[in-house]
């Protein structure tokens, strides 16, 4: 019977490391490739671990070819205004909605969890020509202002709302608390954990967004990481080992923002999603 | 004054609320959503019966000229059979891995934390970017996958190419990186059904002496069926958006040959976007809109029905 079970907890652990290296791999692919010379990676079979993990040639040329700083600190820039505005107003509109006591409220809000199922690929068309005409074409901005409003979130932070009792409302209130007070000195750090998930999906979703940004970017200074990637690639004759180093700083902050948030993210997305 | 009256009036919220202070703090959700969410909605429905609709806001008439384009646009028709054969393709087996994976992570394993960040990873990392690795990895000469093919006597197979005009395996290497991409999300979900089964069920089961094998077939997997079923029908919602996972691999092109690899979005954009042609892409993403909607409805009434 022991035999057995050490048997069993055998193949457990063979089927998740075989399934955990099959996913990581394409990361380690793409990290080790940018370390590796041009001997190494036009080798075949190919190689599989580069001589030189300080060979950081690639990372340099690929800085010299591209403006690829530029975009970072773009990508920062949009995703921390995204997240601090997109923020703020889900702090407020989820108070609004759990303190507001009015007849149909529970309608009003299905309908906006209704329309959470309507594809922003039915919005964009519109939404382009608005940005357009409020001149917003080929800005920074336009790519914060459309989601300043989510739903999604604030269904989150507000079914969390719901759960504080009433009577700490009441209490605040009496000992002289305004709502803005009670809302921003007990609701928010009472919130902290819905309010750091929603944040950290938030940073997620802003940092990889790619159509979007596609379609209203123009100019080179002001692309993201993902689309400054996708046309440092699409420039015929650059090299494999400078798109995978390009590649490997796109995606190294989330990596890194995942190791130290990993259960935050877990929390938020097993609630109900974080692509599309 | 009315005893219900008097009742409402010295209800706390009536007093701090100065019966509708919280609507103020409605109102900047509200300006974003009626502007980029709501109007957006319905204008698309109007533009989609307007027939030569362009950017400008000029048109020729009213009527259903674009739903006869798009369903009979050869481009069109095949963008839905491609997402189709994606969606009914990628959802499936990506689940049928994740129940594997999730009931594995499920039984207390050590070191979770590292297949956790081995398993959810590409959640959190642009399609775009790793798709780059992905590119590679697919070559046909110097890619890992023919070489491990190779291994196995597989001949070099031509993943991103086409051979005499016809490019059989470009939709395989989206099913592919599609089914990686998808996996974090769809094992999350799994996972915390898992985590719901009352772990009872398994005490008791034990002590009648079942099976491992008895046990995931007979007690996971039907009480984990609700969760299955939800977790599938949201992938199909998403995968049938389908349009980042397209652009890696051919530098933004649908597929080697330009125009063998569309999806219903990368139609959508590219007439709307490339060819300036807003009715016709109105008309296309209310198609894409409705194949969600029965989906969507399909998942409502599982819900209804098999929620206990």
């Amino acid at each position: 019977m022991k035999n057995n079970d050490a048997v069993k907890k055998f193949f457990i652990y063979l089927i998740l490391a075989l399934g955990g290296i099959i996913m990581i791999f394409p990361f380690y692919w793409m990290i080790s490739g940018s370390f590796k010379t041009a001997a190494e990676y036009n080798s075949f079979p190919p190689v599989w671990i580069p001589g030189n993990w300080l060979n950081f040639d690639n990372f340099t040329k690929a800085f010299e070819q591209a403006p690829l700083m530029k975009y970072f600190l773009n990508s920062c820039i949009v995703t921390f205004s995204s997240v601090t505005i997109n923020g703020f107003i889900t702090i407020l509109a989820a108070f609004g909605f759990s303190r507001l006591k009015f007849k149909g409220k529970e309608a009003v809000f299905a309908l906006l969890v209704a329309f959470m199922m309507v594809p922003f690929e039915m919005q964009v068309i519109t939404n382009y020509q608005t940005v357009a005409r409020l001149n917003l074409i080929d800005t920074l901005p336009v790519l914060v202002i459309p989601f300043t409003s989510s739903i999604f979130y604030t269904y989150i932070l507000k079914g969390f709302f719901d759960t504080v009792p009433d009577s700490l409302y009441y209490s605040a209130r009496i000992d002289g608390a305004s709502n803005w007070k009670y809302l921003w000195r007990v609701m928010v750090p009472i919130a902290r954990p819905s309010l750091v998930t929603i944040m950290l999906l938030n940073a997620i979703a802003s940092w990889n967004s790619f159509m979007w940004v596609q379609l209203v970017i123009n100019s080179d200074r002001n692309r993201t990481i993902p689309l400054g990637i996708f046309a440092f690639v699409s420039d015929a004759g650059s090299d494999p080992k400078l798109q995978l180093a390009a590649a490997t700083i796109a995606v190294l902050p989330m990596i890194i923002l995942f190791l130290f948030a990993r259960k935050y993210i877990v929390s938020g997305v097993s609630r109900g999603g974080i692509k599309g | 004054m009315s005893v219900k009256k008097l009742k409402r009036e010295t209800h706390p919220d009536y007093i701090f609320n100065r019966k509708y202070e919280p609507l103020i703090y409605l109102v900047p959700f509200a300006i974003g959503l009626l502007i980029f969410t709501i109007y957006p909605i319905i204008n698309v429905v109007i533009m989609s019966f307007k027939e030569g609709y362009r950017l400008s806001g000029n048109y020729t008439g009213w009527g259903i000229g674009n739903y006869q384009f798009v369903l009979t646009n050869k481009d069109f028709l095949s963008a839905i059979k491609n997402t189709f054969i994606y969606v009914l393709t990628v959802v499936p087996i990506s689940t049928v891995f994740s129940i594997i994976i999730a009931n594995l992570l499920n039984q207390k394993v050590k070191g979770m934390a590292i297949f956790q960040t081995a398993y959810f990873l590409p959640m959190v990392t642009s399609s775009i970017a790793v798709g780059i690795s992905w590119r590679y990895m697919f070559n046909k000469q110097f890619g890992v996958i023919n070489w491990l093919l190779g291994l196995f006597g597989v001949a070099p197979i031509d993943w991103l190419g086409a051979t005499a005009g016809q490019a059989p395996w470009n939709i395989v290497v989206i099913i592919i990186f599609g089914i990686w991409n998808l996996m974090p999300f769809t094992i999350i979900l799994l996972l915390s059904g898992l985590q719901n089964i009352d772990p009872l069920y398994y005490t008791a089961a034990k002590v009648d002496g079942a099976s491992s094998t008895k046990i995931f077939t007979r007690i996971t997997v039907p009480l984990l069926a609700p969760t299955i079923f939800l977790t599938m029908i949201v992938n199909m919602i998403s995968a049938f958006k389908v349009y980042n996972e397209v652009i890696p691999f051919w530098s933004g092109k649908a597929g080697v040959l330009s125009n063998n690899l569309y999806t219903m979005v990368y139609w959508i954009k590219e007439t709307f976007y490339s060819k300036l042609r807003l009715g016709n892409a109105a008309a296309a993403s209310i198609v894409l809109f409705l194949i969600i909607l029965c989906f969507t409805l399909l998942q409502r009434w599982i819900q209804k029905h098999f929620n206990y």
